[in-house]
C-alpha cells in the first residue's frame, strides 16, 4: 500500500500506479520468478547435509555426482525446452515422449544403414539428422491438426502419442535396436575436459532455444499468442503458421533427445521417452511457466529439469527407496503452482485498486 | 465547429448496405468524417452499429454502397488492409497482450530488429521502449517503467496503450467501440481527454457509446442508427439528450 489514494490519482493525469516501486511486491515477484533456482539451491543444501550426516560424504562436491545429474537431466531437458515453447503459447504437447522413442529407433537404424556405405562419423551425423527430420513429421501433423482443423492440443497430441508409439515399436520390431558405430558411442559416453559431450550439446542447444524464445519475433509472438490469441490475430500475426512451426519445433527437440538417447545407450528403444513426457511438463511448470500460457522462460525450465534430476539422483544417493522420488517431484510441482497462484492473486488484487 | 463543410472528408460512407440472408443489418447508410472531427454513433442494440464499423474496418464486405478515403473509393478484403490505409479499430475488449510491455504491444506483429555483435538478429527493445515513451507522451501519458507488462496498468491506461499503438502507426481514422465501458469515472475522463488529443491532431474519430454523457462531452456530431437505417444526424451543439433518445427509440 502506498499513500496515493485513487481520488488523488484521478485529479492529476493517471500516473503509473505507485505500486510498481513497492519493494514487497517486487521481491515477491522476483522470488516467484526465480523459485525454481531457489528450489534447486534448497534441495542441494538438503542433500548435502543429509549425505554428510548419514554417510560422512559430500554430495555436490563429488564430480561424479555432478556428471551423473547433468547426464540424467539431458533428455528431459531437451523435451522440456520444446514443451516450454508450446506451454507458453497456451498449448501442450503430449506426443513428445514417443516422438523421442521414434527418433531413437530411427537414429539407430539410420546410423547402422549409413555406416554400411559411408564413413562412421558421417553415418553418425546422418543418423542424428534422420532422427530430427523424422521427428518433424508427427510435429507437422500435430501442427496441422491444431492450426487448421482446430483440434484442441491436448487431444491432437494425445492421438499422435499413440501413433508415434505404434510406429516406433513397429520400426523397432518390438525390441531395442543396437547401434554399431564407435563414433556414436563416443558421442554418447565421451567427455571433453571431464564434461560429457551430451551435456555440452544440451547446453549449446539450450542457449539457442533461449535466443529464439527471448530475442526473435517467433518468441515474442509465442508469448503474445499465449496471453491473448485475439490480440495477436488482430495485430496481424499469422497464428496458423506460427502454430505449425511451434509443434514442428517441439517435435524436433524430442527428435534430438531421441538421437542423444541412442548415442548414450548405443541402442534405440521405442519406449525411450515414455517416462520423460510428464517430467518435461513438470520441469516447465516448476520452472515458472503457467499452464494457461503467456509466461515462462527457457532458463526457468533448465532449473526445473535440474530440480527433478537432483531429486531423482539425490534420493538414490542417500539410499531412500526410489518410490519416494515420485512423491517428492509431485510435491515440488504442487508447491510451485501454489507459489505462482499466490503471486498472481497478489498482483491481481493490486491491479483492481 | 471549424471542420464542417469545406475540407475533403477523411472518410465517407455512401449508401452502404449489408445483408445477411434476408436480414438487412445495414441499409443504404451514409455518413462522413472530416479531419479533426469526432462523430458519435448511437443506437440501440442491434441497430447496426457493429455491422457498420465491421464493414468500414474490413471485417465484412459490404453488400452494396461504397467507402471513400479522402475522396478515393476503397475496398478492404481484410482488417489488415484497412489498417494499412490508416483505419484502426480500438476494440472494447482491448486487443493487448497483457504479458508484454507497452513497446512490445505497440510493435506487436511488426517488431523492429537489430544486429547484436554485428550479425545476430535480435529484437530491438530499446527502439520499442523509446517509441513507446514518445508516443505515450504525445497522449499526455507518462510511464516510469516501460518494461513492465501492461497487466500492471489500469483499464484506462491500457485503453491509452491501445490508442497509442494506433497513433504510432499513424492511423487517420480511429474507430472506438465503447472505449469507456468497463472503466471507472476518472478513467472515463482520461479516455475522453485522449479523444480530444486525437481530435486536436487532426485525426477523425468514430466514437460508439451507450453513454450519452460521454457522447455530448466529446463529439462534434451524432449519427443515430435504428434497425439498420440512419434515423437522424445532428450537430451536438444543436441537439440535446431527449432528442437523441427519441431518435434512438423512434418516438
Amino acid at each position: 500500500m502506498t499513500s496515493t489514494s485513487p481520488i488523488e490519482q484521478s485529479e492529476t493525469h493517471i500516473a503509473p500506479q505507485a505500486d510498481h516501486g513497492d519493494p514487497a511486491r517486487t521481491w515477491l515477484a522476483r522470488i516467484a520468478e526465480g523459485r525454481a533456482w531457489l528450489f534447486l539451491a534448497g534441495l542441494i543444501i538438503c542433500f548435502e547435509v543429509w549425505s554428510r550426516l548419514s554417510f560422512g560424504a559430500t554430495f555436490m562436491l563429488n564430480p561424479f555426482n555432478l556428471q551423473s545429474i547433468a547426464i540424467f537431466a539431458v533428455a528431459p531437458l531437451l523435451l522440456a525446452t520444446g514443451q516450454t515453447f508450446v506451454i507458453i503459447s497456451g498449448g501442450i504437447d503430449l506426443s513428445l515422449g514417443f516422438i523421442m522413442g521414434l527418433a531413437a529407433v530411427v537414429a539407430a537404424h539410420a546410423t547402422n544403414m549409413a555406416g554400411a556405405v559411408i564413413p562412421l562419423p558421417l553415418a553418425m551425423l546422418a543418423g542424428i539428422l534422420a532422427a530430427v527430420i523424422v521427428a518433424g513429421v508427427p510435429g507437422v501433423i500435430n501442427g496441422l491438426l491444431i492450426s487448421r482443423l482446430r483440434v484442441p492440443p491436448f487431444i491432437g497430441t494425445l492421438g499422435m502419442f499413440g501413433v508415434a508409439r505404434g510406429v516406433a515399436f513397429l520400426l523397432a520390431g518390438g525390441t531395442t535396436v543396437p547401434v554399431q558405430n564407435s563414433w556414436f558411442a563416443l558421442l554418447g559416453n565421451g567427455r571433453l575436459y571431464g564434461v560429457p559431450y551430451l551435456v555440452i550439446i544440451a547446453a549449446v542447444f539450450v542457449v539457442v532455444m533461449h535466443y529464439i524464445l527471448s530475442q526473435t519475433r517467433f518468441g515474442q509472438h509465442n508469448y503474445a499468442i499465449g496471453a491473448n490469441v485475439q490480440a495477436a490475430r488482430r495485430a496481424g500475426i499469422d497464428i496458423r503458421g506460427h502454430t505449425l512451426r511451434l509443434y514442428v519445433l517441439s517435435a524436433m527437440c524430442a527428435g534430438l533427445g531421441g538421437a542423444l538417447y541412442a548415442a548414450r545407450f548405443t541402442a534405440g528403444a521405442a519406449q525411450a521417452g515414455e517416462p520423460l513426457l510428464l517430467d518435461s511438463v513438470a520441469a516447465v511448470v516448476i520452472g515458472g511457466a503457467s499452464l494457461f500460457g503467456g509466461s515462462g522462460t527457457i532458463f526457468g525450465t533448465v532449473a526445473g529439469a535440474l530440480v527433478i534430476a537432483v531429486i531423482q539422483y539425490g534420493l538414490v544417493f542417500v539410499n531412500v527407496e526410489p518410490f519416494w522420488q515420485f512423491i517428492a517431484v509431485g510435491f515440488v510441482i504442487i508447491i510451485s503452482v501454489l507459489i505462482d497462484q499466490a503471486q498472481r492473486r497478489f498482483s491481481g488484487a493490486r491491479q483492481d485498486e | 465547429m471549424n471542420s464542417s463543410g469545406q475540407t475533403t472528408p477523411l472518410l465517407e460512407v455512401r449508401n452502404l448496405s449489408k445483408h445477411f440472408g434476408a436480414v438487412r443489418a445495414l441499409n443504404d447508410f451514409s455518413m462522413v468524417v472530416r479531419p479533426g472531427e469526432v462523430v458519435a454513433l448511437a443506437g440501440d442494440n442491434g441497430a447496426g452499429k457493429t455491422t457498420l464499423i465491421k464493414a468500414i474496418s474490413g471485417v465484412f464486405q459490404p453488400s452494396g454502397g461504397e467507402i471513400l478515403l479522402r475522396g478515393q473509393p476503397v475496398t478492404f478484403a481484410t482488417p489488415h488492409e484497412a489498417r494499412e490505409k490508416g483505419i484502426e479499430t480500438i476494440y472494447q475488449d482491448l486487443a493487448l497482450a497483457d504479458n508484454l510491455s507497452i513497446g512490445a504491444n505497440i510493435f506487436l506483429g511488426r517488431e523492429p530488429m537489430r544486429k547484436a555483435f554485428g550479425f545476430l538478429p535480435v529484437l530491438d527493445r530499446k527502439t520499442m521502449a523509446v517509441a513507446a515513451k514518445k508516443t505515450m507522451g504525445r497522449l499526455d501519458f507518462h510511464v516510469s517503467r516501460l518494461d513492465a507488462p501492461v497487466s500492471n496498468f489500469s483499464g484506462g491506461q491500457r485503453q491509452a496503450v491501445a490508442i497509442g499503438r494506433a497513433v504510432y502507426w499513424d492511423a487517420q481514422i480511429l474507430i472506438m467501440d465503447e472505449p469507456t465501458a468497463a472503466l471507472g469515472v476518472p478513467e472515463q475522463r482520461k479516455v475522453i481527454s485522449l479523444i480530444h488529443q486525437l481530435k486536436s491532431q487532426g485525426r477523425g474519430v468514430i466514437f460508439i457509446s451507450h453513454n450519452l454523457q460521454d457522447i455530448f462531452a466529446v463529439s462534434d456530431r451524432i449519427v443515430v442508427l435504428r434497425r439498420g437505417v440512419q434515423a437522424g444526424e445532428r450537430k451536438i451543439s444543436e441537439t440535446n439528450h431527449d432528442e437523441v433518445v427519441k431518435l434512438m427509440v423512434g418516438g
